[in-house]
């Protein structure tokens, strides 16, 4: 018991100053550091980590951590490049130093979660169904209606508990004061937890010394409590309802992931060929012949699902599935059209949103944003460009972004010249300081920026998988945790209240 | 407890496609075991004298002389050992059939066990990297030790691990309807190498090398149990063939093939399993009703021939009946399907 621990000595005692000292040459300067600035209420473990750590020396680390990937590795805990001459499959880097939530910041962090999600459900089922938010001027019409990922498709069609997001993965970072704030939803498939459960194996079965006695939340409930989810919403009638999870195969990137859930909820895993549709219900081909489906949990996007009304050149989908659907004999997770909700263009009117159908000020905060295509949005970014980081809404995965501090003064000249042109297109943000822990690097312990994904399952109610997924940018300096621009992941700890 | 009142495991619904990749990955780890052994038993022949006859007689019964000859032009002892060990590019090397039994193990993920998995990939990755210096020489022994191993890990890690529903038939089968194959095979090889010099049938280099084919296809001490004394070429056929206790020969492969496509039926309610079975049963019968001697007069190359015909036929049925169908018009997915079949 972390209690224990601390009575027995082994803490570093009541002082509340960082404990980065105790760890040779890490100095997270001024940013907030998730494993050595003190925090209530830990009830002593992150000293005893921080201790721990320091006790192992530099070389014994690395030899643990190469052994820990050398697993990941050989149990195929990976993902596949496909270059011209070549497939390799990689491993999502690991680094051995947990990030530590104590009990009340994840009290905090789960009840955001909920809301955002609660918020983001409401929000798709009004857009879908009478659109009351779009005439009470509280969102632009055409940022919705005009959104790409808006589905016409949806219009008027309930779907069961109104859940359009059964999982929704939350993107959040902290800021030098230590605040969490959502950088972004993912509402459509977001991917990544599997490493969330992997990671503790691994961490379990390479440095099990390092949390010995220290209680935490537990992660392996995943795949129970999405199967159950999946239950939940199956069509009405049926008892044993048969939930499949369907994958686009085994060269998508993810196809890890997809068997790791498939296995955990004790379901097939399904790609489009497997399935067909009679009579407006599902079926998969078994060596007995066709077997019923009653719930989809896909992992394809909503353009391949059925080429009858989507993109008719898919062939990862099955002809005529939406049609069942929408007849109600199948249930798909999640829902076609959630994207319009997790779009940049809509993230801006989150807090909006969420006082709209709740009534409650936001738990998470948003990172502040200015919104361009309004008057003092433009004005107040116009004024402050070389201190923010302007994006465009329409595009995603970094395109056309100027990030003020870095900028020459040409490129600010030109960003200013767009932001003009057309300010609808744009929002802006101040430049964010993110968190970081100690990273084991050629250099010895280092510190290295942060972000968190929590993974919310909704089914009848929502539940927040303990943690999630924390995601480190290798890189010194780099803001940039995705696993394409070098990141890697940790062990997300979530200390059990004393 | 409810465990009386629980489906059993007959209720559950195999996919086609897992089926199919299930009765593949067997038949590719049997295969790369098999050409293990057969590379091991030639090194023992071109110790004996014929080098270029014996790794000659390799590439023939496999049905690689075109292919060969296009890549590699002369036969020597080197070309076909990269040939079979180093040649991913070559369908029916081992690399390539551990291979294409861990891409069906991918496939399968969600089905089979975690140990079988991972056991597999570091398998694949090993033969995936081996190098000339390893094949040669005195190699090349330790490494088809280390081959037949792997594979036989696996089975073992099966054994203990892989639950025992239908899909576990479906990974019995193929692995029986490819060890009876494989086992035709090496005693082809035995026939294309002495068919030149019929002169040498009984000397004792005939001898030594029947013993060595024994030796390759485990089999030595168990068939001295059955023959205490004597060791001809028409008793070691005779055991190879049609022995009913020998793991590996082709009677007793086929049976179990009768009895796993039988508890298919039986015990899953699996429809179309009547032509594969009838086909299983017409095999057997014709392995039952001939004793060696008949078998030999009739040419032991051309018998073997039937049994492989017949061994092609089986696994066409039982394609039809349970894989062909699942996605209509596309004949079934390439990744899996027969490579060097026939």
């Amino acid at each position: 018991m972390t209690g224990a621990a601390s009575r027995s000595g082994e803490s570093i005692g009541p002082g509340r100053e960082s404990m980065a000292g105790l760890l040779p040459g890490y100095d997270p300067g001024d940013f907030f550091c998730e494993l050595t600035r003190p925090r209530e209420g830990d009830g002593g473990a992150l000293a005893t980590v921080v201790r721990r750590l320091a006790a192992i020396p530099v070389e014994e680390l690395r030899r643990r951590a190469a052994a820990a990937e050398r697993d990941l590795f050989n149990l195929g805990i990976t993902f596949t490049v496909y270059s011209e001459a070549a497939q390799i499959d990689r491993i999502l880097p690991f680094d051995m130093v947990p990030r530590v939530l104590t009990a009340g910041e994840w009290r905090r962090l789960e009840a955001g979660v909920k809301q955002r999600v609660a918020a983001l459900n409401l929000f798709l089922r009004d857009i879908y169904n009478g659109q009351r938010i779009l005439k009470d001027g509280v969102v632009p019409e055409d940022l919705v209606l005009g959104n790409p990922n808006y589905r016409p498709e949806m219009q008027d069609f309930p779907v069961p508990f109104g859940t359009y997001v059964h999982v929704c993965g939350t993107d959040i970072v902290r800021d030098q004061n230590g605040v969490f704030r959502v950088l972004e939803d993912n509402a459509r498939t977001p991917s990544g937890v599997s490493y969330v459960i992997e990671n503790r194996h691994a961490m379990l079965r390479a440095f099990p010394d390092l949390m010995q006695g220290i209680r935490l939340r537990p992660v392996d409930g995943y795949g129970l409590r999405l199967q159950e989810a999946m239950c939940e919403i199956a069509p009405f009638g049926v008892d044993d309802p048969q939930v499949v999870l369907l994958s686009p195969g085994i060269y998508n990137a993810a196809y890890f992931e997809h068997v790791f859930l498939a296995r955990e909820m004790g379901v097939p895993l399904v790609e489009g060929a497997d399935l067909l549709v009679e009579n407006d219900r599902v079926f998969m081909r078994t060596t007995s012949g066709l077997a019923p489906v009653h719930t989809i949990y896909r992992r394809i996007d909503d353009t391949f699902l059925d080429p009858t009304v989507f993109r008719r050149d898919s062939l990862l989908g099955v002809p005529g599935l939406v049609a069942a659907w929408r007849k109600g004999n199948v249930a798909l997770a999640n829902a076609v059209g959630t994207g319009v909700a997790d779009d940049k263009a809509l993230y801006a009117y989150m807090p909006r949103i969420i006082r709209y159908y709740l009534d409650e000020d936001s738990i998470l905060e948003n990172v502040e944003t200015r919104i361009c295509r309004e008057p003092e949005g433009l004005a107040a970014t116009l004024a402050d460009l070389p201190n923010l980081v302007v994006k465009p809404v329409g595009e995603s995965g970094g395109y056309g972004i100027t990030i003020g501090p870095r900028a020459t003064r040409a490129e600010l000249e030109a960003c200013r010249e767009k932001l003009l042109a057309d300010p609808a297109n744009w929002i802006s943000q101040p430049v964010i300081g993110l968190s970081v822990g100690p990273t084991l690097t050629p250099d010895g312990l280092r510190p290295r920026h942060l972000d968190l994904r929590p993974y919310a399952i909704t089914g009848r109610d929502t539940w927040v998988l303990p943690g999630g997924l924390t995601r480190v940018a290798l890189k010194p300096g780099s803001l940039v945790v995705n696993s394409s621009q070098g990141g890697g992941s940790k062990d997300t700890w979530v200390l059990v209240d004393e | 407890m409810s465990e009386a009142t629980r489906a059993p495991a007959a209720a559950q619904a195999l996919l086609a496609r897992y089926a199919e990749s299930l009765f593949w990955m067997a038949r590719y780890l049997e295969r790369a075991e098999n050409l293990a052994r057969v590379l091991d038993v030639t090194q023992t022949f071109e110790a004996s004298g014929r080098p270029s006859q014996a790794w000659e007689s390799v590439v023939r019964i496999n049905a690689d002389e075109a292919e060969f000859a296009r890549r590699y032009g002369q036969t020597t002892p080197e070309a076909v050992r990269r040939f079979y060990l180093l040649d991913a590019d070559n369908p029916t090397s081992i690399p390539a059939a551990v291979a294409a039994a861990r891409r069906n193990a991918r496939t399968l993920r969600p089905l089979i066990s975690t140990e079988m998995w991972a056991q597999l990939n570091v398998f694949h990755g090993w033969v995936s990297a081996l190098t000339e210096a390893e094949v040669a020489g005195d190699g090349l022994s330790r490494l088809s030790a280390r081959i037949k191993e792997s594979v036989q890990l696996q089975t073992g890690i099966t054994e203990g691990t892989f639950y025992r529903d239908q899909g576990w038939h479906f990974l019995q089968l193929g692995r029986c309807i490819e060890r009876a194959d494989q086992t035709t095979r090496l005693l082809d090889i035995k026939y294309h190498l002495l068919l030149p010099s019929l002169a040498d049938v009984g000397s004792a280099l005939d001898l030594s090398q029947w013993h060595a084919l024994l030796r390759a296809a485990a089999g030595y001490h168990a068939f001295r149990r059955v023959h205490p004394r004597a060791l001809t070429p028409r008793a070691v056929a005779d055991f190879l063939l049609l022995d009913g206790a020998f793991p590996r020969s082709v009677l007793l492969c086929v049976r179990q093939a009768e009895w796993t496509l039988e508890q298919l039926r039986s015990r899953y309610g699996l429809r179309g399993t009547c032509e594969p079975a009838e086909r299983v049963e017409e095999l057997r019968a014709g392995l039952e009703e001939r004793d060696i001697d008949r078998i030999v007069e009739g040419g032991l190359h051309e018998f073997l021939d039937w049994v492989q015909r017949m061994l092609i036929g089986i696994a066409g049925a039982i394609g039809t009946a349970f894989f062909r169908d699942w996605r209509p018009g596309a004949g079934g997915p390439a990744e899996v399907g027969p490579g060097a079949e026939g």
